[in-house]
């Protein structure tokens, strides 16, 4: 039974962490497609960001290796630059829409 | 008593992302952000990182999330400013987030390789720690790090350039 396989592999110390981070990247997508503010959509990247984070994390703590805290390291820093840049385009959008819905970003007709 | 920490952070974290999505006022949503990365930071900190749990904290909830603030202050959006969206799309969305759930879990149950030997506890050996994670950065990562001060550098001028008035 299924219920069954959950508890069994629950069991394992890691697979606590993937589900947490399954579950916390899937709020992130889930944002993304309901929210039209772009600046929680921003936010909502940043969750999905934190939870590859914390899977990376913990693989890595549970088999004694720092390259996945490394990676960890260096996804900080970008997502740091790249909130950086995204907030900058947010203000800049903002200067000509007075808006940052992401529904009237239609001019290219994408 | 790591397992009950576990879950506590787990809960708090889950309840906090999705008030992150689901509150109205775009700052509810962001101080909602801060308890989810400090629950996170608290996740790393029971995983024996304790350099990525101070980073975590400093970067995230002190820079990134001001950040997220001061726009949200500056473009005066803290008020209920969304136009009211249908149900359907909110509807949809949750039905394809839980779906996305679904479908990842049952690839996990059904993979037998994921099953990794968790031989090592985290609090038997100190990869966390600063000197260690130091001596990693310093020698085998260096190329990394360097290339990222000039990530940084050119994202600086980007963000001078684009939110330039009149550029």
């Amino acid at each position: 039974m299924i219920a069954l396989e959950v508890v069994d592999i629950l069991s394992n110390p890691v697979n606590k962490y993937v589900y947490l981070s399954i579950i916390l990247f899937c709020i992130g997508v889930m944002g993304v497609l309901m929210r039209r503010n772009a600046i929680i959509i921003l936010m909502c990247v940043e969750l999905m960001l934190n939870a590859a984070n914390l899977l990376l994390v913990a693989f890595s703590a549970y088999q004694g290796n720092v390259e996945g805290q490394m990676v960890v390291f260096f996804v900080i820093v970008v997502a740091a630059a790249e909130v950086a840049v995204g907030l900058a385009l947010l203000i800049s959008i903002y200067r000509n829409l007075s808006s940052t819905d992401v529904n009237l970003l239609n001019k290219m007709k994408g | 008593m790591r397992e009950y920490i576990f879950y506590f952070l787990a809960f708090v974290s889950i309840i906090s992302a999705l008030m992150v999505v689901f509150s109205k006022n775009p700052i509810h949503s962001v101080l909602y952000l801060v308890i989810c990365f400090f629950s996170i930071a608290g996740h790393y900190l029971i995983l024996n990182a304790e350099f990525l749990a101070v980073v975590h904290v400093i970067i995230y909830a002190g820079a990134i999330m001001v950040l997220f603030l001061f726009v949200i202050m500056l473009l005066n959006l803290n008020k209920e400013s969304e136009p009211h969206k249908p149900a359907i799309i909110k509807f949809a969305s949750v039905i394809s987030g839980s779906l996305l759930v679904l479908v990842l879990v049952a690839a996990l149950l059904k993979s037998e390789n994921l099953n990794l030997p968790a031989s090592t506890h985290p609090s038997m050996h100190s990869i966390g720690m600063v000197k260690d994670l130091g001596k990693s950065l310093f020698t085998d990562y260096l190329l990394p790090f360097e290339i990222s001060s000039v990530l940084f550098l050119s994202a600086m001028v980007g963000v001078v350039l684009i939110s330039k008035k009149e550029a």
